[in-house]
């Protein structure tokens, strides 16, 4: 592949933070006019009462609840595969983890917000927050829904200190390389970084234990969510794979909004000299292994019920198999696994990044899809068959969840005006090919240690 | 021994008349939320009259059950709750709190007797219905949850009486609108930790039975069933 000079890789991964064109004020507006028919559609509910969604009784929860553990979901993007192959020291992984640490912190408060409007009074959501009130009450600890706030706090702290952490050398390139207001608001962004080995050791050790606690975190997050459901006695809810399945589905999902990102930033920012067709054929093959295990969660969840044969879950099994949500189900299993498994098994797909996105695509629409099936048919037939119901969503729940897409759009297209959004110090350290870790950061340490952009000479490879 | 309220409901006493339905809206000020909202599956009642049909027609036989809030001993609906809106009394009643409910339904969601209702807008009385709100009832506002509460306020009313008299309360005192209610006397209820009252003698009966107790959920209604509702099959009560 090409070979860059420093000053290529600066130009290149700069370029997007220092010029703004025409095109990135036009998507703002767009994705922000959207933003604003969601925030819109939700002081409209709260003005209205929440009647205005189409939920009822029984199907207390549809949209709102799909979206939430859609969007946590998704957020396994990021920190835990970029943590796993720092921990695993995939070289490959420098261009990649930036944009994949980001989707996490973004989809964390898109999810997290979910939560909170879907409340019949939003305005009280601080109740379900630890604090010393005055008349001395606190949350019910044994709820699961307190159990999430608990989760999700911890996992949004722990991912922006995961993402903020190697963002810092960055910012103080390009301090150095600005003038004007850029100057002033990098300086600060850039906590006085001047590239010392003392901080260049103290950076790296941070990231070391972040990529370690960060995992377990992660994982209990997904896992918690899931029991939001499990916990409750409600059929095909209460069950005991909803933790490890619904990690599985979230690495899944997590994958393929990455890899969705990652296409679309190659395109709008000229990244094709970094973004390689190996990154993509990499997070193909991950995908491909998430795709399976998929596959065996949701078969393993899908016999157990039916071999059982348990009158309530079975109500709940034929109507997702072959009753009313039926044509939702199949197209899940088309958009999990039929359309993408051969795309990302057959290396003449995968190798191509336009087969690996067709899949990524896939894949989130199916595991949105997933968390709907996993919620509305299950409250639709509880155990009474007097109380069933169904459910359609409004216009209001609808403008919410594209909005929340748009949300996520707007705001990575804002992050990457102001960070680079491949990490570059990463990029430039990964091009010197030391034999191991340490000697690649002694490699930094021994160039000038005055400058963010310590090492300025040298032929940069960003082939693997 | 602290009181523990429950309910014995003979199902093959109740012919379905919704008297009990009638009665519990009059008591407990439950909105009416029209036909458009029913028709969304948001109609409130927080004892209802389930009608299930048996056999084949011309041998259809009808089957009634009232199903109220089971006031659970071990109720999904009461961990759930993030905030201890729904919690319970040292009396065994499932309390809902309304002024602390912050709407997040999850304790509707996991109740499996659907006995849960939520305000999905503020509640309306049209003229003149608003002058027949009973003033010992709070009316609840849109975005919480709300159920049957065995008629609480006539528990406390009549605890209060009997304190103020110095006397215990005598069992058949005082009942809920629905049991008052009930033309062919169908329900019964009472302190079942008073092994003298009529509803716990009824409850160790070989007839009763629990709606979906199964599910470990520890019901403090009970129904009696001396027919099955399986067509052919005869109860040993």
């Amino acid at each position: 592949m090409s070979e860059k000079t420093i000053a290529q890789v600066n130009e290149d991964l700069l370029r997007p933070v220092l010029r703004t064109t025409r095109r990135f004020w036009i998507a703002v507006l767009l994705l922000g006019s959207v933003v604003a028919a969601g925030i819109g559609a939700f002081g409209y509910q709260v003005w209205n009462g929440i009647g205005v969604w189409g939920i009822n009784r029984p199907v207390f929860w549809a949209f709102d609840i799909t979206n939430f553990v859609f969007w946590i979901g998704i957020s396994h993007a990021g920190t835990l595969i970029s943590a796993i192959l720092r921990i695993a020291d995939a070289g490959w992984r420098r261009p990649v983890t930036r944009c994949a640490e980001v989707i996490t912190l973004f989809a964390l408060m898109i999810g997290g917000i979910f939560p909170i409007i879907h409340l019949g009074r939003p305005w009280l959501f601080f109740w379900m927050i630890p604090y010393p009130s005055e008349r001395q009450i606190w949350p019910q600890f044994r709820s699961p829904l307190a159990w999430d706030f608990f989760a999700i706090g911890t996992y949004l702290t722990g991912s922006f200190i995961f993402l903020a952490y190697p963002m810092i050398p960055d910012f103080a390139l390009v301090r150095d390389k600005v003038t004007g207001w850029r100057k002033k608001l990098y300086t600060v962004l850039a906590l006085g970084w001047r590239g010392t080995p003392r901080q260049w050791h103290r950076l790296e050790k941070a990231m070391h234990i972040m990529a370690i606690v960060i995992i377990p975190v992660a994982v209990s997050v997904h896992t918690i969510v899931s029991w939001d459901f499990a916990m409750a006695p409600v059929p095909m809810w209460h069950s005991t794979i909803f933790g490890p399945y619904f990690v599985a589905g979230a690495i899944f999902s997590g994958i393929a909004g990455l890899i969705i990102a990652m296409a679309f930033l190659r395109k709008v920012l000229s990244l094709e000299d970094y973004l390689l067709p190996v990154h993509f054929d990499n997070l193909g093959k991950l995908l491909l292994t998430m795709c399976l295990v998929w596959v065996y969660f949701i078969f393993s969840e899908r016999l157990t019920v039916w071999y059982g044969n348990e009158s309530a879950e079975m109500a709940v099994f034929w109507t997702t198999q072959r009753g009313p949500f039926a044509p939702l189900f199949w197209t899940m299993v088309f958009c999990n696994f039929i359309i993408p498994f051969p795309l990302l098994a057959i290396k003449r797909f995968r190798t191509t990044i336009t087969g690996v996105v067709i899949a990524s695509w896939t894949v989130v629409i199916g595991m949105w899809l997933e968390r709907y099936l996993i919620i509305v048919p299950s409250l639709s037939h509880k155990y009474l068959p007097y109380t069933y119901g169904s459910y359609r969503p409004t216009w209001v729940e609808v403008t919410i969840l594209v909005a929340s897409n748009a949300a996520m759009g707007l705001l990575y297209i804002l992050f990457s005006k102001f960070v680079p959004i491949v990490s570059i110090w990463e990029l430039k350290v990964g091009s010197h090919k030391p034999p191991v870790v340490h000697h690649r950061l002694s490699v930094v340490r021994d160039s000038s240690p005055t400058g963010a952009s310590a090492i300025d000479d040298g032929l940069l490879t960003t082939d693997q | 021994m602290a009181r523990k309220w429950g309910m014995v409901v003979d199902l093959d006493r109740c012919t379905g008349c919704e008297a009990c339905v009638v009665a519990c809206r009059a008591e407990n000020n439950v909105p009416t939320v029209g036909e458009d909202q029913a028709g969304r599956g948001r109609a409130m009642h927080w004892i209802r009259v389930e009608r299930y049909w048996e056999g084949e027609f011309p041998e259809a036989r009808l089957k009634f059950r009232p199903v109220l809030c089971q006031q659970c001993d071990a109720a999904p609906c009461e961990p759930t709750c993030p905030t201890y809106a729904s919690h319970h009394t040292s009396e065994g009643l499932n309390a809902q709190i309304y002024n602390r409910c912050i709407g997040t339904r999850y304790c509707a969601n996991a109740c499996p007797y659907s006995v849960r209702f939520f305000n999905f807008y503020n509640p309306v009385w049209d003229k003149p219905f608003h002058l027949q709100l009973n003033p010992d009832v709070s009316v609840r506002e849109v975005g919480v949850m709300e159920k049957c509460t065995f008629c609480v306020q006539r528990i406390q009313a009549a605890e209060i009486q009997a304190e103020a008299e110095q006397r215990d309360l005598k069992d058949g005192e005082f009942n809920p609108a629905c049991v008052q209610t009930c033309p062919p006397k169908a329900m019964v209820f009472g302190d079942l930790n008073d092994p003298g009252s009529e509803v716990a003698r009824l409850t160790r009966s070989n007839r009763a039975t629990q709606l979906l107790g199964e599910l470990g959920t520890r019901p403090s209604v009970t129904y009696f069933e001396a027919e099955s509702w399986e067509e052919g099959e005869k109860d040993q009560g």
